[in-house]
This record gives structure tokens, sequence and C-alpha cells, in this order.
């Protein structure tokens, strides 16, 4: 007994041995910052500017106890910690991105703001977590994420899989929800610069000044968790925070109306140093040929080396900026990188993205109405699938017998429906579908509506502004134009990298549609004062001639005579007992 | 607090944002303001500007700035959210940011702005505080000890009548004007096209800019700015609850944070491995095959899925009323001898 003791002791004493060893090992960097941006410019002259700032952390944030955090910031990391969340992203958005004339969106967000949350699969409440979750962001972001509750959170069962590492995806550990009536300015761009490691003060992000952001045509700002792959046998997890803010800057807008930018047009302001807390840090710029022509656009000072890159199924060139190298600040201490068009731009060259949507809202009056979307195909000789979801609020009531889906003149049959009804004040509609659109085709979905009267009371301070129905969501798998490569991610720049690809053949894309804005039957708040009076003296009126017509009769009455000093005589003359005068 | 909606009335975001300006700038941080505005006038699409709240005209000062946080935007300013604040009666899922997490020992300022009438401040256009209820919510706030001081500061129309009824110990108020008279907006801005400021406090704003943490101003300043010859309004106070001499009284007790600093001259050493805590991450275990990351649009599993189960819910009345009466019309039809039938 007492030498098994001595044994074990002594087994323990030699296990602690190496403690100071490993607390060496355990020092060496396990997190990893890198800063991107992307300047593309836009087939009608606008520029679209998308940071990406990627922190790394190669610890598992839900089981052993995490209290240190260096890059990754502790609000977020405790919050996935302690609500057993796996993936989480949150972005904020104002403005609409045109499909249309700019082509595919690297990644786009609904007007307002979406959040989206799948939970790990050993939380028991999903609903107590995610009310949780929300109104922990809403005091982090200052929106007013506290107003997602059941009446506008819904549960995909199609779209919106986990863009992180995955094993089974039970649905209901998914929870959606769009707010597009939330506003997105100064406010919550600054608590969103604060999550970063170096602030605003150092590397890509001293470009992020208001005034300049919010001057613009389109801008949000996202942040996505997920769970991704340590090494390329993906044994082991790592935790990714990736920030992302996209801003469009507007041609007209800016001034001048010349089409040629700079970072200092743009921002007003250049790149001066870079984030000591950076591992990598580089400004990608989009010189890609269009119809296969030589150069349009010439960028200036020269870049430090050239990437191409097969982004969105077709080949793409950039033109590299490399912060961390030393040649780049030589000759001047600040960068400011410019783009001029070569020769100028027709509007008849303007490429059609293969696949873009629009919706709106038809009919008139204030009873019943109709929401129609128009899906476009560009592709001339590939079809595919796009799932569509539309979350529409309970008080425009959808009837599905009315939905209609037409391709090309005939009724096109959805693969899949997951169609859940709305009750009133406590779950909104749901529509998934799995649509198969032919090639060169417009496929048109339209489905009716009642508009619900509302409850006094439930009416916001300003109802006659509107009612808002937040984007519809549609994912596809697009046939690319250049077979993709398997390619390594930690190799590869930040916007390629974050749908995770399974072949090349073909690349996932997610679009929104146009935000709705109904009209409901409003009361006229400022009245009720004036209603009760007014309906008071008719029914006063009315009723009381009626009243008096029935019951009125008419007898004789003795004059009276005397005046006051007269009746106080009577008055005595009563208490005495004598008759009056 | 800034409780009116609507572009035209941008004069009163830009009144609580200037005072917000004024106490961060005297070291109050973001952590002890709760800031609430009616609505988004920065980044309304009418504001030429985006992002900027101008106080002056010609565009002198935005008073938006770059580090602003507010806590409570847009439909949240309600007037059961501000007095939940104020008392601390609040849901227990809520940020701290949006909490009033004040003791025996704070001192708070509240400042409200908007459209006021006599004995009422209006929230948004569509509901209203009385000065009652908010005397009775001082009382709360007296009753649980959640302040030292505190002091009150409103810039509406008649905005007098809204302290005339407090009763709670050590409250010191100040008021834009008279019961009876409206305040007055300052100057507009042609760009902008509306009102900017409101006197009252387009005058404490310029006071305020006079201030820096250390100086020693007294609250019998503050009683005189903006005269009746500049603001038109006469501006009313109401010291009789307050138990020290407004003399004695400083700006910063309720304008700054100034923080107690105890220097030392001995240097403290901080052992490197005291914690470890670089050290304390438990060896992971690594998974036996490699994870995969999931299909974005399984087209095939998708088709397949089975249909989720609907839950099981007990019948409604409608269904169950239905069978009582059919099972009531054959009991009375065929009589009760039947039911052996039946079972």
């Amino acid at each position: 007994g007492g030498m098994a003791a001595a044994l074990l002791l002594l087994l323990l004493l030699v296990a602690a041995g190496p403690g100071p060893g490993r607390a060496d090992a355990g020092r060496e960097r396990r997190d990893a910052l890198r800063e991107e941006l992307l300047l593309s410019p836009l087939p009608t002259g606008d520029v679209a500017a998308t940071f990406q700032f990627r922190t790394r952390w190669d610890a598992d944030l839900q089981r052993g106890a995490v209290s240190h955090y260096r890059l990754f910031p502790k609000a977020l990391g405790r919050l996935v910690a302690a609500l057993g969340v796996r993936e989480l992203h949150l972005a904020l958005t104002q403005g609409f991105w045109r499909t249309r004339f700019w082509g595919q969106p690297p990644l786009q967000a609904p007007a307002g703001a979406e959040l989206w949350v799948w939970f790990q699969p050993t939380v028991t409440d999903v609903d107590k977590a995610w009310k949780e979750l929300s109104n922990i962001l809403s005091g982090i972001f200052c929106a007013s994420l506290n107003f997602i509750d059941s009446t506008n959170t819904v549960i995909p069962t199609a779209s919106f899989k986990p863009l992180g590492l995955a094993n089974g995806t039970d649905h209901h550990l998914l929870r959606y929800a769009v707010l597009p009536r939330e506003v997105v300015c100064t406010e919550n761009l600054t608590p969103w610069k604060k999550l970063l490691p170096c602030g605003s003060k150092a590397g890509l992000a001293v470009l992020l000044k208001a005034e300049r952001l919010f001057h613009s045509s389109y801008h949000s700002q996202a942040v996505h968790i997920r769970p991704i792959c340590r090494d390329a046998s993906c044994l082991a997890v790592s935790w990714e925070l990736r920030q992302t803010l996209t801003v469009v800057f507007d041609f007209f807008s800016s001034g001048q109306g010349k089409k040629d930018w700079s970072l200092f047009k743009m921002f007003s302001r250049t790149l001066t140093d870079t984030c000591p807390l950076a591992s990598q840090s580089k400004v990608y710029v989009d010189i890609s040929p269009k119809n296969k022509e030589k150069e349009l656009l010439e960028v200036s000072p020269p870049p430090t080396s050239v990437h191409e890159a097969i982004v969105q199924g077709d080949k793409k060139t950039y033109a590299v900026y490399d912060l961390l190298s030393p040649l780049l600040f030589n000759t001047s201490r600040s960068l400011n990188v410019q783009l001029k068009w070569k020769r100028p731009q027709d509007s008849s060259e303007m490429p059609v993205p293969t696949l873009h949507a629009q919706r709106y809202v038809g009919g008139y009056g204030l009873q019943t109405g109709e929401i129609c979307t128009l899906i476009h195909n560009t592709h001339p000789y590939r079809a595919f699938p796009v799932v569509l979801l539309e979350t529409v609020p309970w008080y425009l009531r959808l009837y599905v017998h009315t939905l209609t889906i037409i391709t090309k003149g005939k009724e096109n049959k959805p693969s899949y429906i997951h169609y859940q009804p709305a009750q009133d004040r406590r779950r909104p509609h749901l529509l998934e579908m799995l649509i198969q659109l032919p090639a060169n085709s417009v496929t048109k979905i339209t489905i009716q509506f009642e508009r619900a009267l509302l409850k006094w009371t439930e009416y916001p301070p300003d109802p006659n502004h509107g009612f808002y129905v937040g984007s519809s969501v549609l994912s596809a798998l697009v046939p690319s134009v250049t077979a993709m490569k398997d390619t390594d991610v930690e190799q590869s720049p930040l916007f390629t990298s974050l749908f995770p690809s399974s072949d090349g053949s073909s690349y996932f894309v997610r679009l929104y549609t146009e935000p709705l804005l109904v009209n409901l039957p409003t009361p006229d708040f400022s009245m009720p004062y004036n209603v009760i009076c007014l309906t008071c003296t008719v029914v006063a009126v009315c009723y009381g001639s009626f009243y008096n017509l029935l019951t009125r009769t008419f007898h004789v009455e003795e004059p009276s005579r005397g005046g006051l000093a007269k009746r106080l005589a009577n008055l005595i003359r009563k208490f005495r007992g004598v008759p009056p005068l | 607090v800034c409780t009116s909606r609507f572009w035209f009335n941008y004069r009163h975001v830009a009144n609580t944002l200037s005072v917000y300006r004024s106490v961060k700038r005297l070291g109050i941080p973001d952590s002890h303001i709760v800031l609430m505005l009616a609505d988004d006038m920065a980044c309304n699409p009418r504001n030429p500007k985006p992002a900027t709240v101008f106080s002056h005209k010609n565009m002198e000062l935005n008073v938006y700035g770059d580090d602003v946080e507010v806590d409570y935007r847009s439909y949240e300013v309600t007037v059961e959210n501000f007095l939940r604040v104020l008392t601390g009666r609040i849901p227990p899922s809520t940020p701290r940011s949006k909490r009033l997490l004040s003791d025996d020992r704070s001192n708070i300022l509240i400042y409200m702005t908007g459209h006021g009438g006599n004995g009422f401040l209006k929230f948004q256009d569509s509901e209203e505080i009385t000065n009652v209820e908010l005397a009775d919510a001082f009382e709360q706030m007296w009753q649980k000890r959640r302040y030292n001081e505190l002091l009150f500061i409103i810039d509406t129309c008649q905005g007098a009548s809204m302290y005339e009824r407090f009763y709670s110990p050590n409250i010191m108020a100040l008021a834009s004007s008279q019961v009876g008279e409206d305040s007055l907006s300052h100057q507009p801005d042609l760009a902008i096209g509306v009102h900017l400021m409101d006197r009252y406090t387009f005058y404490v704003l310029e006071f305020l800019e006079e201030i820096h943490p250390a100086s020693q101003t007294n609250m019998n300043d503050l009683f005189q700015v903006c005269p009746k010859s500049l603001c038109v309004s006469t501006p009313g106070h109401r010291t009789d609850l307050f138990q020290r001499d407004p003399q004695n009284v400083l700006i910063t007790d309720f304008f700054g944070s100034v923080r107690k600093v105890e220097i030392t001259t001995e240097t403290l050493s901080l052992d490197r491995d005291a914690a470890g805590f670089e050290s304390k991450f438990p060896e992971e275990e690594l998974a036996t095959e490699p994870l995969k990351y999931a299909e974005q649009l399984p087209v095939a599993q998708i088709i397949h899925q089975k249909p989720k189960q609907k839950d099981w819910h007990p019948p409604g009345g409608f269904i169950l009323g239905l069978w009582a009466l059919i099972i009531m019309v054959f009991f009375k039809t065929y009589g009760i001898k039947h039911m052996k039938h039946v079972f």
C-alpha cells in the first residue's frame, strides 16, 4: 500500500517535472491576424472596396477553460463559449447591391440587420439561447437586435447550411432573423472597429472613417465566426473570426465626374504603416481584362506582385501590394493606390451576371397585394437549381394556393417546397423552394397576400412610413466558366476562401433581393379626441331627440311667484308649521 | 435622452449629442453613459452630409464624431424603457451597456430634450411622460439608493413644469423655459435645411466648452447661462431639495468624472510565471478521422428530406366542441342505455 503510494507520488513528480518546458511550448503564438483590402472597379464606373480582417485561433473555444485572449476579442469568445454557438453570422447593411449592374457580390447581405446562428448539439433550449444571444449582441454592436423574437425568427431547412466544419446538419439548431428597418451608422461601426486587434490606429483600418464610408451607395459590415480546419489533414479545429466591410463608392456623388479612383479620393486618407500584430497585410486591385482584351486599367504605384486566381468561376488578375514588404514604403511614407482607365468604357460592354433577381409588390389598394419575384438565368446553355427562402411577416397573410411559378410561359414545379404558415403575432410565414432554372430564362414567382389590421397599440410611432418585408434569399450553385482548382486555404487570398468549395465546376453564391415596403391600413392617430367628441355629439342629438319624442309629456305648471326673500319667508313659515304665503 | 422622431426634429438630436460630447470630453466613459436617441439623423437619407450632426451653422462643429455609442435607438426609446432604466427594473438579459448601474455614491446627470407641454414630455409623437411619473421614478431611485445627487436638465417648451413635482432629496433641476413659455431654436442651416440647435442648449454648450476637468466653476454660473435677452424664454432652476449650497457644487461633479489617483514611488515586481496561463491549455484530443465542411447546396439531400414531424397538439376548442355536440345529439337520440354498444 505504502509502496504503491510512494511509486505514484514519484510518477506524479516526474510528470510535473517538465512543467517549465511545457510552459515554453505553450508560449508559441496560437493566433494570427491577416488583413486584406480588395478594390474592384464595377462596370458602371463605381468602385467596391472590401475589407477583410481574419483572426484565426488554434484553440478550442468550446472545451477547456480559455481565459487568456490575445487577438481574438474576449467579448465574442466568451459569447461563443457560454452559449454553445457553433457558427455566428451578423451583418449590418445600408443600401442594396445591384447585382444586375455590378456583378456578383463577393459576399452580400440584406438591407438592415441579419443574424443567423448554428448552435452546438449540446444546447438544450435553442430558443432561449437565441434570445440571450440577440440581447448580448445588441449591447455589443449598439443595434436594436433585441427586437429579434419569435415574430421574425425562422428555421430554414434547405438554405444557410453551415459555412464551417460540421458533422451533421440538424436544422433545428439553426435560427435566422432579419430586421429590415435597422439603420446602420457610426455607432455600429465604432464597436466593430474596437474588435480589431489594432483598432483603427494602424494597418488597413485607418481607412475606415465614418464620414466617407456612409456617403456611399452600399455599406455592409459583418462579423463571421466559424470553426475551420487547422491544417490540411483537418484533424483539429481552429476558430476563425472574419470581420468584413464592403462599401461601394458612387462616382457621381464623389464629384468631378471622372472615373479615376484613388485611396485618397475614396477614404480621404492613405495607408502609412502596417498593424504590427498582423502576419499578412495586402491590398488587391482587380485588373482583370474584360472580353480577353488587353488591360484597361492602370494602377500606380507599381504593385509588388501580380496574382491570378479563379474567383466565382472566372479567371481574374489582381495587382497585389504587400504592405509588409520593405520595398513598398521605399519611395514615400504613404501608399496611395491610384486606378486610371486607359480608354473610356462604353456601356455596351457591361457583362451580365449569370444569376440575378428582383422582387416587387404588385396590386393596388390597402387590402390585397401580390409579391412577385423574377429570377434571371442568363447562362446560354446550363441549367442549375436555386433555393429561394422567403420570410414574410404575419400581418401580410399569404395565400399559398395562389403561388405560381412560370418559366418561359410554362409552369415550373419546384422539386422541394417547405411552407410554414404564420401564426398571428407569434410566427412569420416561411416559404422555401428548390426551383430548377432552365438555361437563358426568366422565372416569375407570384404569391398573393391580404393585409391585416393591427391592434392600435401594435403600430410603431411612424406607421405611415410603411412596414418592411425582409429580403428573400437565393442560394445557388452557379456553373463556372473556368474550372476551379483546389488550393490551399492559407495561401490564397481571403476573398476566395469564404465559401468552402466542394468541386470546381460550380461555385456557391448567395443573393438577396430588394426588401419591400408595404402600407397597412392605418388609422389616423391624431384624431381620437375629436372622434370621441363628434361621436358623442351625434349620439346625444339623435338618441336624445328620439328619447324625448317617445317619452316626454307636457303638463301645466303653476307660475312661480316671488323672489328670494319670499322663498326664505316660506321656508321659515314651513318650519313654524304655518301655511305659506 | 432625445425623445423626438422625424427629420425636422434634428435639433433635439443635436442637443443631446452636444451634451454627450461634453461629458465624454470631461472624462465620463461610454460605460457610464446611457444615450437614447429616438431617431437617426446622421445616416438619415435626407442628411446631405451622412454620418454628421452639426450644432453650429456653416458646419463648424460635428457633434456626432467618430466615437459614439448609442444605447437605445429608434423604437427602443419609450417611456417604459426610460423608466425601467432609471429604476433598474430591467429584464435579466439586458446587456450592461443598457443598464444604469449606479449606487448610493453615484452622481447622476439626466438631460432630456424634445417637445413638451405643461406637465408632460412627448415621446416619439405617440406617448407622454408626466411630471408625476418622473417624480415617482426619482423617489423609487432614492428609496433604492440609486443616486447620491441628481442633476436634471430639461430643454423643452414649458420645461419648468416637469420639475415642479419632485419630492425626493438631493435633486437639482434646470429647465429652459417657465410654464407658459416656449423654448425656441437657435439658427437654421440653409444647406441642411433644418434648425440645428435649441437656444438654451446652444449656450449651455458654449459654457461647457470652457470647462476642463480641473475647473472650479460652480452651479451658480450654470444658472446664469442664457439670460432672457439671449434665450427669449426664461430659464428656471430648482435647488430647494438639494442639501448643499449650489455655490459649493462644482460643474465637474456632474458633467465630468475625476478619478482618485494614488501615486507611489516603490517598484512592484510582477512574477512572470505566477499565473502560468499560457501553459494551461488542456491537451486537445484530436479527431480520429478528418472533419469535413458541410455542402452548401446539397440538392439530393434537400429533395429527399423527410418532412418535419409535426408536434402533436391537443385538439383545439372548436374540434372539442364539435365532437361534444355530436356525442350529445347521439345520446339524446338513442338514449344512454346504448352506451354499452359503443364500448
